[in-house]
């Protein structure tokens, strides 16, 4: 369970983020969904303690988080591009991921063999350093190293953008796949709607920094969210006329 | 349209992070440069007094002579710092510009870069002492242009060069090779090139040749780029191929192998830590100065410890000081993965202990100047290892400088690593081990100093612990700051 409790945090008198309280059960699959600057990745960024709340607090798994570090052991996330170590290669990179969760070679060469398919060949076996591979194949390897070492809360920061259409549907597959487990919280965010309404349980709109929506998926979610994100665009559409 | 190049060469100067940054950088980077150029003017104005009434050889030829290492000197300094400036061409190519005209405003960038204008502050003062003392004007400014216009060739030499990987090794062999058969007496290559550079004094119109040269080289670099003006051509980054290493053999040293593995490829791998090792390696060779009696300042005894600390310590203060700055690229990973600050500094410390052996084992040629000499290089290996190895690694955690591994730049310090706080712990580092042996060896005898600062040694083993404690807790409260500092790059 993540408790989030009246957290704030704020840049220079600007309130970037501001929840007064969320949970989130265990086994929850849950997308986070706003527009740019909304406080997503912020949200992120104070679940894994990489900044400093203004007030309140997070609570994974019992763990105050930027009091304790005993919830490192069993979170994983993949945020951006810091997340990989640029002068590895893949393998090198899921090695020490797997050493750091005491995985050994072996055990890693076992897990990776899931996800063949996900990598479509173009991961394993090549002879390029992380650095020197296309954003879309870095951000594979990240994600899949997010799920190195059987974490029970994993945090993945728009893990759609930069993906091909097929990884898309292979990655959909793979976040699916965690409902089975009880255990496992998955924690996305996304801009594509369709793509977290298909795979997330729940549904938390972030908007200027503050939740709006608090979601249950079902059929009628995407709509809704539709809805939503088009509704300044489509009131202004009525008021300017538009010129052919 | 030249007048929207420069103004965006303006901003790019003026709003680079590394110059907006603070102003003490500014005026440390200031003073660099005018001690340089000082410098480098005082030794052009001198030089033909040092050689004509000291020496009693003629100027204009010794440093006809010198020329040929002067140049070479200059180009393996290019080929290490100067940089064709690929990345600011990208956005252009979009625009409406003429290729023509991006690339010849590149190659004239590079004309105005501070490694062509330096040697100016040599060679005029040089040259005008020339002149006042007699020298045709008419042929010492031939002879001024035809160095220059060599100077210049470097400066199209290297842009060719940037990339070629053997390069630096195949021109240091080349110069330890010649230097050491020319201080034998074997074999004098300046004998055959002095001439050749004297004669654009004595033949002026010799100095058509340079010109000519420099013209030539400037359209090949020209049409090279303007051919190779695209993004995955010129622009490109170059790849290595990748090597997969496993380094198993490592895996003895329990839990911090994971780091030590990790470390073990940073360095083999990124431009910036390579170079770190490289002048590491050159502090091996700083002995010297002290030992062979080179220079008399150095001659005072407690002068030996403080040679010793250097050789042995090279890549101590070089690696040491920016952990963990070296893992700034991906800080973020290392702070929400399972890692254990403990393990982590562990690892840092055993390879800066591990380096420390094998310089201290590669100093062994010191024995030449006698067993004493290597007994105080041993001693400043064991403080190096007992104490500085945590000094540095203390004093590194109050550096929030990020690195970029990928190159060269700042790889020769950097004015933010110098704050009060590792200035101060540059005390026990350097000054108490000279104070310590001077103290044994003015009153006793210099065995007695060496015992000293190897009880030191010792005795810092015991304090480890201790500074360990006090840098994981350094890293936890500043951990904020840190992540925000290394988020800025550049």
């Amino acid at each position: 369970m993540i408790t989030v409790e009246n957290l704030s945090k704020t840049y220079n008198g600007n309130m970037v983020l501001s929840i007064e309280n969320l949970e989130i059960p265990n086994g929850q699959i849950f997308g986070l969904v706003g527009n740019n600057g909304a406080g997503k990745t912020t949200l992120f960024s104070l679940l894994l303690d990489l900044i400093q709340p203004s007030s309140g607090f997070v609570k994974n798994n019992d763990v105050q988080v930027n009091a304790s570090e005993n919830w490192k052991p069993f979170t994983a996330a993949f945020i951006d591009e810091t997340f990989l170590i640029g002068y590895l290669t893949p393998e090198e990179y899921f090695y020490f991921i797997g050493e750091l969760r005491g995985l050994n070679k072996e055990d890693v060469n076992v897990f990776l063999k899931d996800y063949e398919e996900f990598f479509h060949g173009e991961i394993l076996g090549g002879k390029k350093y992380l650095r020197d591979l296309s954003k879309g194949n870095q951000k594979k390897v990240g994600i899949v190293a997010a799920f190195i070492g059987k974490p029970k809360v994993i945090i993945l920061d728009e893990p759609f953008a930069n993906l091909d259409p097929s990884t898309q549907f292979r990655l959909k597959k793979l976040i699916k796949n965690f409902k089975d487990e009880p255990e496992v919280t998955v924690l996305i965010s996304s801009h594509d709607l369709l793509h977290v309404t298909e795979v997330c349980e729940r549904i938390v709109v972030l908007e200027k920094g503050k939740t709006v929506k608090d979601i249950q998926t079902s059929e009628a979610t995407l709509k809704e969210l539709e809805t939503f994100f088009s509704e300044e665009i489509l009131s202004d559409a009525a008021q300017i006329p538009v010129s052919e | 349209m030249l007048k929207h190049f420069f103004s965006l060469q303006w901003k790019s100067f003026f709003r680079s992070a590394s110059f907006s940054t603070n102003l003490g950088m500014k005026i440390l980077m200031g003073f660099i440069a005018l001690y340089l150029i000082a410098t480098f003017s005082i030794l052009g104005g001198a030089a033909y007094y040092l050689i004509e009434e000291k020496l009693q050889l003629n100027a204009l030829e010794v440093v006809s002579r010198i020329l040929i290492y002067y140049l070479v000197g200059d180009l393996l300094f290019r080929y290490m710092l100067q940089k064709m400036p690929v990345v600011n061409i990208k956005p252009l190519l979009y625009l409406p510009f003429k290729k023509g005209k991006i690339v010849h405003f590149s190659l004239w960038k590079t004309v105005f870069s501070f490694f062509n204008i330096i040697h100016a502050f040599f060679f005029v003062p040089f040259c005008v002492v020339l002149i006042s003392n007699g020298y045709e004007p008419l042929q010492v400014i031939t002879w001024f242009l035809g160095i220059y216009m060599l100077l210049y060739c470097n400066n199209f030499i290297n842009i060719f060069l940037n990339g070629v990987n053997a390069f630096l090794g195949v021109v240091f062999g080349c110069i330890i090779i010649l230097g050491t058969l020319q201080y034998y007496g074997i074999f004098d290559i300046t004998l055959y090139t002095g001439p050749v550079f004297q004669l654009f004094y004595g033949v002026p119109y010799t100095v058509l040749a340079p010109i000519l040269l420099l013209i030539v080289l400037y359209y090949v670099a020209f049409s090279y780029f303007r051919k190779n003006l695209y993004l995955d051509a010129g622009l490109a980054s170059k790849h290595q191929e990748a090597k997969a290493e496993d380094l198993d053999w490592l895996n003895r040293f329990g839990s911090i192998s994971v780091f030590l593995k990790n470390d073990i490829k940073l360095i083999k791998r990124n431009k910036r830590s390579k170079t770190s090792v490289f002048m590491s390696f050159l502090f091996i060779f700083y002995g010297l100065l002290f030992f062979t009696g080179a220079l008399e300042v150095y001659q005072g005894a407690p002068w030996r410890i403080f040679a010793a600390i250097f050789v042995t310590g090279g890549f101590l203060f070089s690696f040491g000081q920016f952990v963990p700055s070296w893992d700034s690229a991906y800080y973020p990973l290392m702070m929400s993965q399972n890692i254990r600050y403990r393990d982590y500094l562990n690892a840092k410390w055993w390879l800066l202990v591990m380096a420390t052996i094998v310089t201290t084992i590669l100093a062994t040629f010191y024995i030449y100047y006698g067993w004493e000499v290597y007994l105080a290089i041993v001693v400043g290996a064991i403080y190096n290892i007992g104490v500085n190895s945590h000094m540095v690694l203390w004093g590194g955690a109050y550096v929030k400088t990020p690195i970029d591994l990928t190159t060269n730049k700042k790889a020769f310090g950097d004015a933010q690593a110098f704050n009060a706080k590792t200035l101060l712990l540059m005390l026990p580092k350097l000054v108490l081990p000279v104070l310590l042996y001077a103290a044994g060896h003015y009153t006793v005898c210099p065995f007695l100093g060496y015992l000293l600062v190897v009880l030191t040694g010792i005795l810092g083993f015991a304090f480890k612990e201790k500074v360990f404690n006090k840098i994981e807790k350094v890293y936890k409260t500043e951990k904020y700051k840190t992540l925000a500092a290394y988020k800025q790059k550049n």
